[in-house]
């Protein structure tokens, strides 16, 4: 048995290492190191409650508004305070804009690029995966800039800007919008649509989010002229569709009042239970103990621990490691193409990757719908107190999984802020147990090493993590 | 010009932000503009021991390149061994990475407030990751790199600062430096570029017409002016925000929200809380920039005593109710 060390996984935000014992050019074992310790949690210790909202954002540039969002829905919890109805859809939509902006990017600049590798030279789809996402320079990348840039002014519109907004807060949004700023949304919308219909998907939104079954999104992708088609075919020629596996076993927090929460275990789903999430910090660089509800979780840096080997805790639910994501979200919702994926070999790569594609498909009619139901004249804003002593919880879904926030006030302050992000679930450590996380588990039984085609590049990066959120 | 991009402390929210360049996409701008990257690490496809391999033939000196930018605050600690943050895969502080490459690079910028200053990393009480930025702790010369350092330029570092940068004082920073037009006299004593921080946020602001008259926004999603209740350092902050907007239209101030100064060092802990004016006998502590005291409370009770309706009453709606008036030909008073 060798070890080798894999790092840095670029085209991941943040900085990310993954040690894996080999056995015979195969992984024995993972070890997922997340290398970087960031400490935001106890920059909010001993902070006005409301400076959360300025803060929390700065966690992470990619899931910038996720992060506001589980903050303004924590302190809301702490302050009894509920949204305006224009509050809630305008937090809809920019909540909606960034994870799907996200899934755009993540597909045509983290992930497609690795088909592009020189190992797969011999491949017949080889020259045009070249021509088209070549890192940077394809031309697809021009083109995804423009469309993303496009869709991002959405945020202008309805958030002052992105990443790092005010504009989410415990009662709606800070910013009303104009009956003719409304008119501009939907023109925007409908640019981003005819991206998504044209150059991705080649086929009408609706098409895209009615396909059923596994047969039917093969017989769809067919010789079809378009990018998601292109991925099938490359995806299944690589056999993506069978490996990547972690342990099926999937949470959701619920999204934009359009999927639900609950967790999808052994083809059975359950309602959320939050009660039963936890935290060890057996093997992360931080003091441990029991494992711990985030309502009394601690953050205490201990860098010489022995054994430890990453800066990221191991968060359970029901003392199982969970996996979080777009997957994991239309599981729980029960969209019967991912569940027949997943009923036939398991959440793959070609899974992960279908599933945020679909999210585009699902949620951009949803966003339609949503700017018309805005009612200009109507109230964005509720205000109310910050009571001296409270705690509140935060639940939401970013696009890479289920994020939560925990927050306790004393004196008007805080006292307390636990948060779990999405990849703490995804590339969780090991726990007490000894029990791995998922990527640890996905990674398994994978070729490695010097002479190994990339599989592993396609298995991490399927899970689209966010390093930056997993080190809060 | 060839450009090596570390990122470390930070969120890479500066490199989201620059992905949105408008009105060309970036990459097509930075190509046309002779820009490359050597190596990003969000978007370029060489990873593990490739990537590695060419980060230390630019270290070395074995391959060409002209920029270095960093992005995130450099994580000195626990006690200095630069631990907090290893680069993946070469078991080395990120530091050591970033003092090596600097000291073959012909200019270094820091992208982003945590670069230049240290950021949220450096205002955890007690600093226990010994944060700093490249050139600077906060206000004070130093940081990782040391006052004295000059780039192969002659430059210090040039601090594009901001939470997150605007792409556009990115891409003017870099396509100015690449125009070999790029000077000590085009920084401001922050070390920022003065194409984008010689004015004030408040300049070119939406709501100047409320901050004329005083007339203050009370809450959250209301039209006024957020200076007196709201905590807005728009007419402290050193930015073009109001004039160069963001993600096609936006700006905080047009998102309803205050500015908090994010390219000033140090905006990470104001001392009060983000969203609150604080102040003394009801007058605001943070008075504007280059405004005497004396005048800005004689001018405020003059403002506020002539505020018209329409101001008045729309500074505490979400949506006017009250518009200006429309004037006749011949028949106006």
């Amino acid at each position: 048995m060798t070890r080798i060390v894999v790092g840095p996984f670029n085209r991941v935000e943040g900085d990310l290492e993954v040690s894996l014992d080999l056995d015979d050019g195969r992984v024995g074992a993972a070890y997922v190191n997340s290398p970087l310790f960031r400490g935001f949690e106890q920059v909010l210790v001993g902070r006005p409650a409301l400076d959360a909202l300025a803060i929390v954002p700065r966690i992470c540039g990619i899931c910038s508004v996720a992060q506001s969002h589980a903050a303004a829905l924590a302190l809301a919890d702490a302050m009894g305070l509920a949204p305006t109805p224009n509050g809630l859809l305008s937090r809809h939509l920019v909540t909606a804009t960034e994870n799907l902006a996200d899934h755009l990017a993540h597909f045509y600049l983290f992930f497609m690029p690795d088909f592009t590798r020189p190992a797969y030279a011999g491949r017949p789809w080889h020259a045009g995966a070249v021509t088209r996402f070549t890192a940077m320079t394809g031309e697809a990348a021009a083109e995804v800039l423009a469309a993303r840039t496009g869709f991002l002014r959405l945020m202008g519109l309805l958030a002052g800007r992105w990443p790092h907004s005010l504009a989410l807060q415990p009662g709606g949004s800070t910013k009303a919008v104009s009956a003719a700023e409304r008119v501009r949304l939907l023109s925007h919308l409908r640019e981003f649509r005819s991206f998504l219909e044209r150059r991705l998907f080649g086929d009408a939104l609706q098409a895209v989010a009615g396909l059923a079954s596994r047969d039917a999104l093969l017989a769809w992708a067919g010789e079809r002229d378009s990018d998601f088609a292109a991925f099938i075919r490359m995806a299944l020629d690589l056999g993506l569709d069978r490996i990547g596996r972690a342990d099926d076993a999937f949470l959701s927090y619920g999204a934009y009042g359009l999927f639900p929460a609950g967790s999808w275990q052994a083809g059975a789903g359950a309602e959320l239970a939050p009660a039963a999430i936890a935290e060890d910090s057996r093997y992360a660089w931080l003091a441990d103990g029991r494992p711990r509800h985030p309502a009394q979780g601690e953050t205490i840096i201990a860098a010489d621990k022995a054994d430890a080997y990453t800066w990221c805790k191991a968060p359970r639910y029901g003392g199982q490691p969970f996996e979080v994501g777009a997957l994991a979200r239309q599981i729980v919702a029960g969209h019967p193409l991912l569940r027949d994926l997943v009923a036939r070999d398991g959440g793959s790569v070609l899974a992960r990757v279908v599933a945020r594609l679909l999210e585009l498909a699902l949620v951009v009619p949803a966003m339609e719908a949503w700017v018309q139901a805005l009612q200009p004249g109507e109230p964005y804003c509720m205000s109310g107190p910050v009571p001296d002593e409270a705690s509140g919880v935060g639940l939401a879904e970013a696009a890479r999984g289920s994020l939560g926030h925990w927050l306790s006030i004393r004196r008007g302050r805080i006292e307390r802020y636990q948060i779990i992000a999405p990849t703490t679930w995804n590339f969780s450590p090991r726990d007490d147990g000894g029990m791995p996380g998922p990527l640890e588990t996905a990674l398994v039984g994978l070729p490695a090493g010097e002479a190994a085609p990339p599989t592993i590049q396609h298995v991490v990066r399927s899970f689209d993590p966010c390093m930056v959120c997993t080190v809060h | 010009m060839k450009i090596v991009w570390l990122q470390s402390g930070g969120c890479g929210g500066c490199t989201q932000s620059l992905l949105c360049h408008e009105p060309r996409p970036l990459f097509d701008e930075f190509r046309d503009a002779g820009i490359e990257f050597v190596w990003h690490p969000a978007l370029s496809l060489d990873s593990g021991v490739d990537a590695l391999a060419l980060l230390d033939d630019c270290a070395e000196g074995r391959r060409e390149f002209d920029a270095l930018c960093v992005e995130g605050a450099m994580l000195r600690g626990p006690n200095g061994t630069g631990r907090f943050h290893l680069m993946a895969g070469s078991g080395r502080p990120l530091t050591e990475w970033v003092q090596r490459l600097a000291s073959r690079a012909k200019w270094v910028f820091a992208i982003g407030s945590c670069t230049a200053y240290g950021g949220f990393s450096a205002n955890t009480p007690g600093n226990p990751l010994e944060a700093c930025g490249l050139q600077y702790d906060e206000q004070t010369p130093g940081g990782l790199l040391g006052a004295r350092f000059r780039s192969g330029g002659g430059l210090p570092v040039v601090n594009i600062a901001g939470c997150p940068t605007h792409p556009g004082w990115v891409v003017d920073t870099l396509e100015k430096a690449c125009l070999g037009d790029l000077q000590a006299e085009d920084l401001d004593e922050f070390g920022r570029p003065l194409l984008y921080a010689g004015g004030l946020v408040h300049h070119g602001c939406a709501r100047n017409e409320y901050y004329e008259f005083k007339a203050s926004a009370e809450k959250h999603s209301d039209l006024g002016c957020l200076m007196e209740n709201l905590g807005c350092k728009g007419t402290q902050a050193h930015a073009d925000c109001n004039l160069r907007p963001w993600n096609g239209n936006g700006s905080c101030l047009r998102g309803g929200f205050a500015c908090i100064a994010c390219t000033e060092p140090g905006f990470e802990s104001p001392g009060h809380a983000f969203q609150e004016t604080p102040k003394l006998a009801g007058i605001p502590i943070g008075l504007p920039t280059d405004m005497p005291k004396a005048w800005f409370v004689a001018l405020a009770a003059l403002s506020k005593s002539a505020t018209p309706k329409r101001v008045r009453d729309n500074a505490t709606v979400d949506q006017p109710v009250v518009l200006p008036a429309i004037r006749k030909k011949g028949g106006g008073k």
